[in-house]
């Protein structure tokens, strides 16, 4: 392609050679494309200039106060503000590795599928188990809710009837194990989901290495152990990687549904915190700062994670 | 060959089908659940007496929910942002991807990177917002659509199917005279239907599911879309308060007055529905969506 880019024929030469013009046409007819690209991927990052001043609602950038770099020194001198952006990067990190350590999940699930004889069985359980993925997390929420109502949900009702407790418990408005219940909501709704990637990498494994295997002697978890695993095992890797270069982009749809008053404090990850504090709060300069600066080390960490990928692998995963 | 089964294998076995059951079951009991709330009589429903199957079965729900003022709105504004939005988002993309295979086209290699990098960073939720802001997105159904039409996953994924065709095809087309766009329309789509209708599919399921746009930028009604009225009245009891005084007394099945329960639990199935309706003929398409996912720019 080089030819193309340095290209400093004149105008009317492009315009005269069928070639050359059809180079630009072709061009032409992307560019609406490129430029819905360019306004709503690249143009956010003219944005960041609001992390250097101080915004107020209601007010424009050229009516704003040049503060420099104010808000980033608040984040270490300013004792509140560093102990809030602390307690949400704890929320962060301690979800997102829940996420990485629970991502072995759909490895032993597809593994385990992959054991059912039951064709029909297997079907079934993999059209049921993926549905969840297909919705909402405002229909999880409403799921949660109904599910979980003090005066009418049946998780309260089996509570009450097994004698574990006395009354209904409201567990959506409490702030225990929120980590835990979160982590568990993203598996009920991506275990099913995720086994599938899975359950194609087992497939294509060569049925020549468990036939030798077999002929070797090797019982069915030695099967399981020896070949699918170290066979599923490479997908694995990619996709670790990847969930390590998204540990601070968690999200924000189930943590903006789930959250309340009372579990705010542990549920808050950053791009919620981002989100309470920029558009709830309309503090937009301290905001754009943070996320800003999330944005910087989900780079750097994505970089890291694709080095990783070549050393180990000797591939990238980008 | 078969294996000898050992206890332990059998054990195994139970084990495996167990726990594949259970978890199939908790993963589908929660739809059935909803479903016997709203067919179940109203008052039974609001006192938890609905457990296991329905009771005074009776389906006026699905027609007083629809009569709540500016619901079926909101579920017009899900189906438009839906239809159009996939649509859109299909052709875009896949005309995208057609043309990055043109390897005469100028600065084909930047251009195709300039879209692709998006798929791993972005400016960030706040700096995001402002510039929907300055671009007056904020209410505006054109944030619904425009943001979608070039999904850098499906240009990869159509821009690799395409190259997976023979040249032939094209090339005796474009002998013929044929432009740019006969090529696309008359060569290349019906070509790439079978990954095209796996891109339509994932982008309606992402278009209807999507409310996080609704929360950021749209604060009149006229765009709120199901999803974010079903949020609103999971969070908001004032509002289902003021909807359910609203009823007045004309409607004479007074057991089967509307509750918060079955608003709730209504709105939901048609949050729902459409997404199981759908369902059965998108699972073939599991494994290519998935690829979606895992394709290297």
């Amino acid at each position: 392609m080089k030819p193309v880019l340095n290209n400093n024929l004149p105008k009317s030469v492009a315009i005269k050679s069928g070639r050359i013009s059809e180079r630009y046409r072709l061009f032409l007819y992307a560019s609406p494309l490129l430029l819905l690209v360019l306004l709503f991927s690249y143009l956010p990052l003219y944005g960041w200039v609001y992390a250097f001043f101080n915004v107020r609602p209601g007010f424009s950038l050229f009516s704003s106060e040049f503060v420099g770099l104010k808000w980033f020194r608040s984040l270490v001198s300013n004792p509140t503000q560093t102990a809030e952006v602390v307690r949400v990067m704890k929320n962060t990190m301690a979800m997102s590795t829940l996420g990485i350590v629970t991502s072995i999940f759909p490895v032993i699930f597809a593994i385990l599928l992959t054991e059912i004889r039951s064709k029909r069985f297997k079907k079934w359980v993999q059209i049921l188990t993926t549905l969840p993925n297909f919705i909402s997390w405002v229909l999880v929420f409403s799921i949660a809710f109904m599910l979980l109502s003090v005066d009418s949900g049946i998780i309260n009702k089996i509570m009450i009837s097994l004698g574990i407790q006395d009354a209904g418990i409201n567990y959506l408005a409490s702030d225990s194990y929120i980590w835990l219940k979160m982590t568990l909501w993203s598996l009920w709704k991506g275990l099913g989901w995720g086994a599938i990637l899975y359950i194609a990498a087992i497939s294509s494994i060569d049925q020549e290495l468990y036939d030798a295997a077999k002929v070797d002697g090797a019982g069915r978890f030695r099967l399981m152990w020896h070949i699918t695993l170290p066979g599923v095992m490479p997908t694995y890797f990619v996709l670790l990687l990847l969930s390590i270069a998204n540990f601070i982009n968690n999200g924000l749809e189930q943590y903006y549904v789930f959250q309340n008053p009372i579990n705010k404090n542990s549920i808050e990850v950053l791009d919620l915190y981002v989100y309470n504090i920029g558009l709830l709060g309309s503090n937009f300069s301290f905001a754009t700062t943070v996320s800003m600066l999330k944005s910087l080390i989900s780079i750097m960490l994505l970089f890291f994670a694709n080095r990783l990928s070549k050393l180990v692998r000797g591939e990238t995963i980008i | 060959m078969e294996l000898q089964r050992t206890n332990g294998d059998r054990l195994f076995s139970v084990f495996n089908y167990t726990f594949f059951a259970l978890f199939t079951f908790l993963c589908v009991f929660p739809f059935y659940y909803l479903f016997i709330q709203t067919i179940s009589g109203n008052d039974l429903s609001a006192r938890g007496l609905v457990t296991w199957y329905p009771k005074d079965i009776h389906l006026t729900n699905y027609l007083e929910v629809l009569k709540i003022k500016g619901l079926s709105h909101a579920a017009l504004v899900s189906v438009g942002r839906t239809v159009i939005g996939t649509i859109l988002t299909v052709l875009g993309s896949a005309f995208l991807g057609f043309l990055f295979t043109k390897r005469r086209m100028w600065g084909r290699k930047f251009w195709y990177r300039f879209v692709v990098v998006t798929m791993y960073f972005n400016a960030g939720i706040i700096p995001w917002y402002i510039i929907m802001m300055n671009l007056h997105m904020t209410n505006n159904y054109l944030a619904y659509i425009l943001p979608a039409i070039v999904s850098p996953f499906y240009v990869i994924l159509i821009k690799t199917f395409v190259e997976s065709l023979p040249d032939a095809l094209q090339e005796s087309a474009e002998l013929d005279g044929a432009g740019i766009m006969t090529l696309f329309v008359r060569i290349v789509f019906p070509l790439i239907l079978p990954i095209a209708a796996t891109t339509a599919i994932f982008s309606a399921v992402a278009q209807w599911n999507s409310f996080i746009d609704t929360v950021f930028l749209m604060t009149e009604a006229k765009y709120h879309t199901l999803q974010y009225v079903l949020l609103k009245y999971l969070n908001e009891s004032n509002s289902l308060a003021s909807i359910i005084r609203s009823q007045g007394t004309s409607n004479v099945d007074l057991t089967n007055l509307q509750t918060p329960n079955s608003i709730r639990t209504t709105v939901s199935m048609f949050v729902v529905i459409p997404i199981l309706l759908v369902y059965p003929f998108f699972q073939r398409f599991f494994v290519k969506g998935i690829m979606i996912g895992a394709v290297k720019g």
